[in-house]
């Protein structure tokens, strides 16, 4: 076995080597830190302080609503395309209680009595996606496992009733969504900072982006630490040998893909007190954004979603400051992009 | 020869729309190392897959323990103390060795003496336990494989052709591996391609052709009648040895 006793990776040589080195195996970092740098340089520092901080919020956001539908995809080989219906659900359900049941929380100049009402806001979003992700499962999802042709004709389908329900329920306008009294405004930096002195970040978007740190750390912990994350991630890779070990993989698959369109409920709340005003069909429209940030980050990978949707929120941000009209065309850009340099996406966990 | 832990009766089964065992009769005594040998695309690792309820079985009965098991889920199965250790080994390449070990043990925190005599069995799955299985050489993914499914006591072992490519001295090692295992008593069903391995090993055995058993015996009484080698195992037999 002499050869075998041993791992040696040859160690690169030289700057350039040591640079390829780092492009080929931190390739999302890589891509990070080279947009960030790029975008620096073209514009004014205190600008691409906040853009930064904003496309971060963003990603945050963005990451909350994809990563149970990169989870779902990963495990089960499911394609979910009404994921989008349960960040909307999670929008109203919060934008419920923000503004019928904890109005007045919601509106007072406390800090606690604000958190009495976005907290609750929160779960209930959480709560609600939950349960209907549960029933959702048993009655859509369950008797196509297998088929993705019918998976997309019956979660198309699953999507537009979720979204006509919405309808029926909040009724069809658009609800506007205060933010919390304490969460609106700025925080303003001292002027006596060198460089980005005097720069205005919005309150949300810091929080948006501690949350979503917070909720990726969680998640990170879950998936390397514990022993289900230990079944999650064999699942990814081989579930007949989940199986064969004596692990329910469906009953694993169903566990995530509640707290998966749990997530993207949550998301939706945040969401919607980040733009103010939701519809039913804000979930499509976001969809767009989750299906490139989970192509992009490589199917089924937590870290690939992260890194892909905070990639996906600069650019959104930094084009649409250098140049408005190409922001759309930027994320869709920023993805072929990728796939044209690695196919699997950033962080594969999917042979391909 | 001694009870049998697991019986096969008249089993047919299918692999998507190709009817692959026909009438599969198998007996695999308690306590002993039974050989499943046979020619590629005889139907020995479909067999496997079929006792583990991989397969979709359209005729006939799987009875474990006299139990009937035939078209059970899985993890059902598995869970009654059946390990399966496929051809490919199955490892999970993303995961360390101590995660697929982890996954491996069922029923909970590994038991450390148990971890210990498998790290005596297998000294190389102690050295990278912390690294990604995924890295480890062929002869490792197999220990690993092996590894996995004794962490706890099993009832029954089912091991697809562990010898395959393998280099004649991590074989020699694997065999010492079974040679223990037998020792323990624990009934194992083999499916091997090497015959001067599985001679070693086997107490019993059973030939397989075309889908279905055409012989089960000793080993011992198949290892000297070299005729009815030349019968059971054609040609191809002494390109094995």
């Amino acid at each position: 076995m002499s050869a075998h006793d041993e791992l040696i990776e040859p160690r690169p040589q030289g700057a350039l080597g040591r640079f390829r080195a780092f492009r080929e195996e931190r390739p999302h970092l890589f891509l990070l830190v080279l947009m960030m740098l790029v975008a620096f340089f073209m514009m004014d520092p205190r600008t691409w302080v906040v853009l930064t901080i904003s496309g971060l919020a963003m990603g945050a956001m963005v990451f909350l609503m994809a990563s149970g539908m990169t989870l779902t995809f990963g495990l089960m080989n499911v394609l979910n395309l009404a994921h989008g219906a349960f960040i909307s659900l999670g929008a109203f359900a919060g934008a419920t209680v923000l503004v019928h049941w904890l109005n007045g929380q919601a509106g007072e100049a406390s800090v606690w009595a604000n958190l009495a009402a976005v907290l609750p806001a929160l779960g209930f979003a959480l709560v609600v996606a939950g349960l209907i992700g549960l029933l959702f499962e048993r009655l859509v999802i369950k008797p196509v496992y297998g088929d993705h042709l019918k998976q997309i004709l019956v979660t198309v389908g699953g999507s537009i009733i979720l979204m006509e329900l919405i309808q029926v329920v909040w009724g069809p306008n658009e609800i506007p969504v205060p933010r919390p009294e304490t969460l609106t405004g700025a925080f303003l930096i001292p002027e006596s900072l060198p460089v980005i002195g005097g720069v205005a970040l919005e309150k949300y978007r810091l929080v948006a982006v501690i949350l979503g740190l917070a909720v990726y750390g969680l998640m990170t912990w879950v998936i390397e630490r514990t022993r289900t994350g230990v079944l999650i991630r064999a699942g990814v890779e081989d579930r007949e040998m989940v199986e064969v070990h004596g692990y329910r993989i469906r009953l694993l698959f169903l566990g995530v893909f509640v707290a998966g369109s749990a997530l993207a409920g949550l998301g939706g709340a945040m969401w919607a007190m980040y733009r103010e005003i939701i519809t039913a069909h804000m979930g499509d429209e976001l969809m767009i954004s989750v299906i490139v940030v989970i192509i992009l980050g490589g199917l089924g990978s937590i870290k690939g979603c992260f890194y892909g949707a905070v990639l996906v929120g600069l650019i959104n941000l930094y084009v649409g400051y250098l140049e408005p009209r190409l922001a759309a065309v930027a994320t869709v850009g920023l993805m072929v992009g990728v796939l044209m340099w690695r196919p699997q996406g950033l962080i594969p966990v999917i042979k391909v | 020869m001694s009870e049998s832990i697991l019986s096969l009766s008249g089993v047919s089964a299918n692999i998507d729309q190709y009817h692959i065992l026909h009438g599969v009769d198998l007996e695999v005594p308690a306590g002993e190392l039974t050989v499943l040998l046979g020619r590629n695309g005889a139907g020995k690792s479909t067999t496997l897959r079929t006792i583990m309820g991989l397969t979709t079985v359209t005729g006939g009965s799987v009875r474990f323990r006299g139990d009937d098991i035939t078209g059970q889920p899985t993890p059902r199965i598995a869970r009654k103390g059946i390990a399966f250790v496929p051809e490919s080994m199955g490892i999970f390449s993303l995961l360390t060795v101590r995660e697929n070990m982890i996954l491996a043990a069922v029923s909970g925190p590994m038991d450390e003496q148990r971890l210990n005599w498998i790290f005596d069995l297998f000294p190389p799955l102690k050295k990278f336990w912390n690294r990604p299985a995924g890295n480890l050489s062929g002869g490792q993914k197999q220990m690993l494989a092996i590894a996995r499914a004794v962490i706890e006591p099993r009832e029954l072992l089912l091991v697809d052709e562990p010898t395959k490519g393998l280099a004649p001295a991590i074989i020699n090692d694997l065999a010492g591996a079974f040679e223990q295992l037998k020792e323990q008593r624990v009934s194992i069903l083999l499916v091997e391609q090497n015959f001067n391995f599985s001679r070693r090993l086997g107490q019993s055995v059973a030939v397989m052709n075309d889908g279905a058993v055409v012989y089960s015996g000793q080993m011992a009484e198949l290892a000297d009648n070299e005729e009815l080698q030349h019968d059971l195992l054609g040609l191809g037999l002494g390109a094995h040895q």
